[in-house]
């Protein structure tokens, strides 16, 4: 392997490695599936039913149970409801493209390029590309509105606004969503309450390295 | 870390000493059954969960049957997307692919410094011993790995790796340690798990803002997009990906799948299977350098180094191959009652668990003690295959590679063990040989007259014997019991062959 | 109906009071039972152990023994997965074609002894009388190998004056794994230990399974103990009648 400005050649490596790939599928040999399976255990938690209000109140169900808060408003009532999540953070730093005034003392993205800049921001808003019910998952493309991934990263206090025509029941339903996100080149950043951890004895504990309070705004 | 798995003792001495240790069977009890009754619950939500399993398993059969066509498709995207794409036929190679990135990045640095996600790959090819060795510090980022490297400990479990240590030992390793690394923890630290994960969120906020260089695996590198997942909870993962400079994501050729809808399965399987939670607090998936809306977000300096290590030669075994389905979610782990006795430090190396015992053997060939030893620490009670979201046959695979094992060794001079067996086919294959060596046990069964129990065996049946009675044998066999009640009945007319010899 | 007993060379030589307890049980629902003499043994020791050669003529010596029957019906839901998981891939391995087809033809009619009650026969009530504190270990392979469900808490409490109590941790194994437990000892007892803990926590009199290899072990750590359980298959619990009650002779 040479090295030259820092990069590895490794093309050896490769042409080797394909090699050995197609020698391993050329073996032969056979192998009986196994086609059997556990016996299932019923559900006892009854599928949710797909309309519009059935998905939001599953989705706020969900988000709850990851200790977030979820604050519920409508359209007109927005300002409010961020003044409310935002309560006492002194410094909110809200990103390129989010279309709502937020009340109090903001910095925008622009002015805070660095991480270090970033870093000692009490909290930060965002939109969302969009959110599934059934895990109470809210997901960034980090479109306008949402900000760089460092933004939603560093802050301790995350405020995420969801319209719920946003809210799409199933995990599949929403990767399909993404696709265009994906092709785009954009990152995703899948957010399933505040952080945490179970590293200790199993035992569950919100808030390690990212927002330790996660709180969602729901659109209705 | 400086500790490493290497000279372990085969699995039954290791294990010897494990299920001696109270503390350590507690620890396990606790952690196994709390986590299991997890899964339990968020798997019971879904469904169609088996259906779920087969789409998995299908998925990863899909990538494994064209994955030379599957790698060339990754690189390109990758390489499309602006990443620099490494391989490596083994963990030397890989290391020294990294060692000399970050090298050229960092070197000049007063403390050269990487900061890591998570990553079984990276343990596998013993990657922090390898920067180590160049000059360059590799700070674990994730809870569990801060206290197994901080302790200079082993890690004993796939997804919680300090799953053998209570909070109290916790409390201990960071009073002690952190400060000899860095930010110390606080005097007043607790063995609260809530003031633990502060003390690490203080410990190693300022290596994330300082770091130039992370290092990562992925848990699926999607093929037709070229995108990488990595899938997480405490948010060192977001940390590493998106603020240093340059990142290096060390990628098992197994990681892949097909395509961007397929990723939703695993969405599905692997929060529910792993941490039993519906999903995981965080994941981050992306493709190449990456920019939103024009600026640059992330790492601007992208590589991704594809690591072989053995897994071409599990390919090329038609059954063992199965083991590359594994998404690492260690459910395996959780439900053998092997492993909740024995912990993850018998198993001798960084794949535990009934996982552990099929892929260790085939990543690391079979020439070890140990690695012989591996297939034969379960008893193929089938708890793994219930529980395996990808449906891996792992009793399959490990009477598979007993089977390995045992012709390895035909040729030579048979062990006692394989003589026997020898001696037992011959008594078998004919119901008259068979016959024979009933009548020595009844006769036995006679001498013993009314014992119904014999409490000590001569070798090798003290295994046996020495925790467990054995019973002793009947004075009449069911085969004596039917001729002498039943003869001339039907099943008489199909006596064995061979009669009189 | 042509029903063999396949007694399994364990049973035949070391708890014969099972198969003869089979023999009985069936007998009493109208079946007419034959034992082909020239069975031995499914070959699972071998082929668990590593040693698929020498279980391929055990496999060809089944299918010759067994290939006539309508029905093999079976004391051990290990012995059983043996037969029906494992013989045609051992066939296979030996690239006996012949072999391979005689195997899949078989394997169908192959039961073990609680599915052979339910889905065979069709009972659940076998007319059994058992009037005592019971507690139930479900086997690793009757479980989770062939799939028995419930069948066997079916049959049991169907029994009359049976006092069926719920075993703690009752699907996890109980650590005798066949060789595991002369290759692991350590491991294997203290998975009996735990296993035995949970059956003394039942205050049962009888533990009662589908495998006696399993009931060896729990057996024999609980007689270490001098527990005062005894451990009892499914077949003899099912055999036993008020006119004619189970008396053991064997035991484990």
């Amino acid at each position: 392997m040479t090295v030259q400005g820092g990069v590895p050649d490794t093309s050896e490596a490769r042409a080797a490695i394909l090699e050995r790939v197609r020698a391993a599928l050329s073996a032969k040999g056979t192998h009986y599936p196994r086609t059997d399976s556990p016996e299932g255990r019923p559900s006892d938690i009854p599928a949710p039913a797909g309309t519009t209000h059935a998905v939001t109140e599953l989705f706020v169900e969900r988000v709850e149970d990851y200790r977030a808060t979820v604050v519920r408003c409508p359209s007109t009532g927005l300002g409010a409801a961020l003044a409310a999540a935002l309560g006492e953070a002194s410094s909110v730093v809200v990103p390129a493209g989010f279309g709502t005034d937020v009340p109090g003392q903001l910095l925008r993205e622009r002015d805070v390029a660095d991480v270090h800049a970033v870093e000692g921001i009490d909290a930060v808003v965002t939109t969302a590309a969009l959110a599934i019910a059934e895990t109470g998952t809210i997901v960034l493309d980090h479109g306008p509105g949402q900000g760089r991934r460092g933004l939603s990263l560093l802050p301790d206090l995350h405020v995420c606004v969801v319209r719920a025509d946003q809210v799409v029941l199933t995990v599949p339903e929403a990767v399909t969503a993404l696709r265009p996100s994906v092709m785009a080149g954009r990152p995703l950043t899948w957010v399933s309450g505040p952080s945490a951890t179970s590293d200790i004895e199993l035992d569950r504990v919100e808030g390690v390295h990212g927002p330790r309070t996660l709180c969602v705004v729901l659109v209705e | 870390m400086s500790r490493t798995f290497v000279g372990m003792p085969t699995f039954p001495v290791a294990a010897r000493e494990a299920v001696a240790d109270t503390q350590l069977r507690r620890n396990l009890g606790h952690a196994t059954a709390t986590i299991r009754a997890r899964r339990t619950a968020a798997v019971g939500e879904v469904d169609d969960w088996e259906a779920l399993r087969v789409k998995g398993a299908q998925a990863k059969d899909r990538v494994l049957a064209d994955l030379d066509t599957y790698l060339l498709q990754l690189e390109a995207r990758l390489t499309e997307a602006g990443a620099t794409v490494h391989w490596a036929r083994d963990a030397a190679e890989a290391n020294a692919i990294v060692v000399a990135i970050a090298k050229d990045r960092i070197a000049d640095d007063p403390t050269p410094e990487v900061v890591k996600v998570k990553s079984m790959a990276t343990q596998e090819i013993g990657l922090n011993e390898a920067l180590e060795a160049a000059g360059i510090h590799a700070w674990e980022t994730d809870l569990a790995e801060l206290i197994v490297q901080l302790g200079d400990d082993l890690p004993s479990h796939i997804l919680v790796p300090a799953i053998h240590r209570n909070r109290a030992e916790v409390r201990e390793i960071f009073r002690r340690e952190m400060v000899t690394v860095g930010r110390p923890a606080p005097d007043d630290l607790t063995d609260e798990p809530a003031r633990l994960a502060e003390a690490a969120r203080l410990h190693l906020r300022e290596k994330f803002l300082r770091a130039k260089v992370a290092v990562s695996g992925a848990n699926f590198a999607v093929a037709e997009t070229g995108t990488l997942v990595v899938v997480e909870s405490e948010g060192n993962g977001r940390m590493c990906l998106t603020l240093p400079d340059t990142l290096i994501s060390v990628v098992g050729i197994e990681k892949l799948i097909p395509t961007w809808e397929d990723l939703a399965v695993f969405m599905e399987l692997l929060p529910r299977s792993s941490t039993g939670e519906r999903m995981n607090p965080y994941t981050s998936m992306w493709t190449g350098v990456t920019s939103t809306d024009g600026r640059p977000d992330g790492p601007q300096d992208v590589h991704v180094v594809l690591v072989d290590n053995g897994r071409t030669t599990v390919l090329a075994d038609v059954v063992g191959r199965h083991a590359l389905r594994c998404i690492r979610c260690s459910a395996c782990l959780n439900v053998c009652p092997v492993y909740e006795r024995v912990g993850g430090h018998a198993y001798g190396s960084v794949y535990p668990g009934p996982i552990g015992a099929v892929l260790g053997p085939q990543l690391r060939g079979r020439q070890g003690a140990l690695e012989q030893s591996l297939p034969y620490a379960s008893t193929l009670c089938g708890a793994c295959f219930d529980a395996c979201p990808v449906r891996i046959e792992i009793p399959e695979l490990l009477v598979h590679l007993r089977t390995k094992v045992v012709d390895d060794h035909r040729g030579g001079v048979p062990t006692p063990e394989a003589a026997a067996r020898k001696a037992g086919a011959f008594t078998f294959t004919k119901a008259s040989r068979l016959e024979k060596a009933q009548r020595a046990a009844t006769a036995a069964g006679r001498l013993l007259g009314r014992r119904t129990h014999l409490t000590r065996l001569p070798w090798p049946l003290s295994a046996w014997s020495e925790a467990r009675d054995a019973p002793a044998p009947p004075t009449e066999n069911f085969r004596q019991w039917w001729a002498r009640t039943r003869a001339g009945d039907a099943g008489d007319e199909r006596g064995p062959q061979g009669e009189g010899q | 109906m042509r029903v063999a007993l396949f007694a399994t060379c364990f049973n035949d030589t070391m708890w014969p009071s099972t198969p003869r307890a089979v023999v009985t049980l069936l007998e009493r629902l109208g079946c007419r039972v034959d034992f082909p003499r020239a069975q031995t043994c499914c070959g699972q020791m071998f082929t668990n152990t590593g040693y698929a050669a020498e279980s391929v003529p055990l496999v060809r010596s089944f299918v010759d023994v067994f290939g006539e029957f309508d029905a093999v019906v079976v004391p051990s839901g290990s012995c059983t997965g043996s037969v029906r998981e494992q013989h045609a891939g051992l066939a296979r391995r030996a690239g006996d074609q012949g072999l391979e087809r005689a195997v899949e033809q078989l394997t169908p009619r192959v039961h073990e002894l609680s599915e052979f009650l339910v889905d065979v026969l069709g009972v659940v009530d076998v007319g059994a009388y058992f009037p005592h504190r019971v507690t139930y270990h479900p086997t690793c392979h009757s479980l989770r190998m062939i799939r028995v469900g419930d069948r066997p808490l079916r049959l049991l409490r169907a029994v009359r004056g049976i006092d069926l109590v719920e075993l703690p941790s009752a699907e996890e194994c109980c650590g005798f794994g066949g060789t595991f437990a002369m290759k692991n000892p350590d491991v294997s007892v203290a998975m009996g230990s735990d296993k035995a803990r949970h059956v003394r926590e039942t205050r049962a009199e009888v533990l009662v399974a589908g495998d006696n290899s399993c009931l060896a072990h729990v057996g024999g750590l609980l007689s270490r103990q001098r527990a005062g359980v005894r451990p009892l298959h499914l077949a003899e619990v099912l055999a036993s009648t008020e006119n004619a009650p189970f008396t053991p002779e064997g035991v484990r």
